[in-house]
């Protein structure tokens, strides 16, 4: 009798979990979903009083309007150089220095290891305005001009990436067994060889999630492109849907709509590929390290 | 290679020497590490702690950057009622957007948490989502809902008989939205950290509980939280930090209005350092967010020290 009832209970608890599940499902996809109903839709259909929930006259206009836009193109180019380009030189500069703060260790390292960490509490949002100016003092003294040039995206964005990525690394490298490194070591390896050979194989998962992470911060950033680059050939993604094709009051919502769906689908094709690693790589700094 | 061949030679020599020879060796080493470190160090320096530091300074100049004016611009700050609201309005977006984060969070970690494990991926993989596709992209989308004549959520509300609501019109529905959009974007983070929280709870503490007869609320409250409590208090650390810093979702639903009202420190700083020019004053607004950051930093600190006396 007892287990009877336990088991219905069982059975009631999982209903419901299905049903919240369902709800919480549909509140989360709502906005994704919408973009998606939205960028299908004529313009004639967007200002029509009409269910807006559903798609009456299906059309890709607004695929093909971007496809052809040369700004937009320019954008999604832009992104791509710059994101690529700050995945690269992350990798190099987080695994070198995660290499050396976990394994070779020198004076003032653990140090250096909490520093990293804290660089976190200091967001872009406190940067954004002394880089502003700082950029202007170093184009009086060089006369490199840094203020509105995609490029100085790249140079800004690993900020915003190499301390996770370290600490991703850090927590990798860590849980390899030192007996490994030491038996390459005395097998005659050098440092470089250790890392290459032995560390980047056994840690790859945490090489992968820490490229994905990389990637989806520099491809989504706003606030730095907001910042620094004004001209139409020289924004991405983010800055460029927001400021150009947001016109006045004037909203081709069709085409914002699609700008903004294709500009999400990289982190997301990307995320459908390899969810376990993205997954990995957020709760890597909660539970490891 | 050059470490192989000093390893060969300091076997062959005296215990004396190889002491020695060790030493330099380590010294050596510890060379190499430094500069493998070395970009890192060079990247965190100029382009974090430099302009960090620098504006501090830049704090204290006038609008034109050519004269010091102390603490003339904090005081100028203090005077006016829209930078206290814009105080208050920063505490009020972050912390009740934290709150609702990790609740929504913790909540949905357990529904799928309860269902066969079989279908917690798929789950799973739905639920995260809103966290993956840039925020930035996203809150167009819901600027989009949110549109006054074409709004898909009054359309809906129309529909089952309520009045329409100006989600970014009014002051009040227009801080309710930004924090709504934030939760939505966070909350899946969350849930995230929450579910690989609860997979690391081992089952026989469920089991005693349910033998000493607990109910579910007391099997949530005496097991499941003591055992996620560090998981909870970095997770609601690190979003207390980022939220308190947002800048994209104020920044494009309302751009700060109707009316200054939903202005949080990173968009009033921009509309000030950027948009206006006044890049002192721009500093000294941002320079705000220290106190709290200040103090997660202290608690993250206290638990790094933690973490390494227990290693």
């Amino acid at each position: 009798m007892k287990a009877k009832s336990l088991r219905r209970e069982r059975r009631w608890a999982l209903i419901w979990s299905y049903v919240f599940l369902v709800v919480f499902a549909v509140i989360f996809l709502t906005p994704p979903l919408y973009m998606l109903i939205t960028s299908l839709k004529t313009s004639a259909e967007i200002s029509a009083v009409t269910l807006p929930w559903w798609v009456f006259h299906p059309t890709l206009e607004n695929y093909y309007a971007l496809f052809t836009s040369e700004a937009y193109l320019t954008f999604f180019r832009n992104s791509v150089v710059v994101s690529l380009s700050v995945v690269a030189i992350t990798m190099v500069i987080s695994i070198l220095a995660a290499f050396s703060l976990s394994r070779m260790r020198f004076w003032g390292s653990a140090t250096l290891a909490t520093g990293v960490f804290l660089t976190y509490l200091i967001p872009e949002t406190l940067l954004f305005i002394p880089l502003f100016k700082i950029f202007a003092f170093v184009q009086d003294w060089t006369g490199i001009e840094l203020m509105n040039h995609w490029w100085v995206l790249i140079v800004i964005f690993p900020t915003l990436t190499v301390p996770f990525c370290t600490w991703i690394m850090i927590g990798y490298f860590a849980s390899i067994p030192k007996e490994l490194d030491e038996a390459a070591l005395i097998d005659g390896a050098s440092y470089f060889q250790v890392l290459t050979r032995v560390f980047l194989p056994v840690a790859l998962p945490g090489v992968i999630a820490a490229t994905i992470f990389a990637f989806t911060v520099s491809w989504a950033d706003f606030l730095y492109p907001m910042a620094f680059t004004t001209s139409i050939d020289q924004l991405v993604l983010p800055a460029g849907i927001v400021t150009t094709l947001i016109k006045g009051d004037v909203f081709n919502w069709g085409q914002i709509m699609t700008a903004a769906l294709l500009g999400a689908a990289p982190p997301l094709v990307i995320y459908a590929f390899l969810m376990d690693y993205y997954i990995a790589g957020l709760t890597a700094g909660a539970t490891k390290g | 290679m050059a470490n192989g061949v000093a390893t060969d030679a300091a076997a062959r020599l005296p215990a004396s020497r190889r002491r020695a020879a060790r030493r330099r060796f380590a010294r050596h080493k510890s060379w190499i590490a430094f500069f493998m470190a070395l970009p890192l160090i060079a990247l965190i320096a100029a382009l974090v702690v430099y302009p960090a530091l620098y504006s501090l300074f830049l704090a204290t100049l006038n609008k034109g950057m050519e004269r010091f004016v102390g603490l003339g611009n904090f005081t100028f700050l203090f005077q006016r009622d829209l930078f206290w609201m814009v105080v208050k309005q920063s505490v009020i977006f972050a912390v009740s957007a934290v709150i609702f984060k990790a609740l929504i969070g913790f909540v949905v970690a357990h529904f799928v948490h309860n269902i066969p494990a079989k279908g917690q991926r798929k789950w799973r993989g739905m639920l995260l989502v809103p966290w993956v596709i840039p925020p930035a992209m996203s809150t167009l989308a819901w600027f989009w809902l949110f549109d006054p004549s074409y709004s898909a959520f009054n359309w809906v509300l129309s529909r089952i008989g309520f009045h329409n609501v100006p989600w970014l019109g009014d002051p009040l529905w227009a801080r309710f939205s930004v924090i709504l959009v934030n939760v939505w974007y966070g909350a899946p983070f969350f849930l995230i950290m929450y579910l690989a929280a609860l997979k690391s709870v081992p089952e026989q503490l469920y089991e005693a509980a349910a033998i000493d007869g607990a109910n579910w609320w007391q099997k949530i409250w005496y097991v499941t939280l003591p055992m996620m409590r560090n998981i909870i208090a970095i997770t609601v650390l690190f979003s207390l930090i980022v939220t308190f810093a947002n800048f994209d979702i104020v920044r494009i639903l309302t751009a700060g209005g109707p009316i200054d009202q939903t202005h949080v420190f990173a968009t009033w700083a921009f509309q000030l350092g950027i948009e206006g020019g006044d890049l002192p004053l721009g500093a000294c607004v941002s320079l705000f967010m220290f106190p709290i950051l200040g103090v997660a930093a202290y608690f993250i600190l206290r638990d790094i020290n933690r973490r390494g006396n227990e290693a």
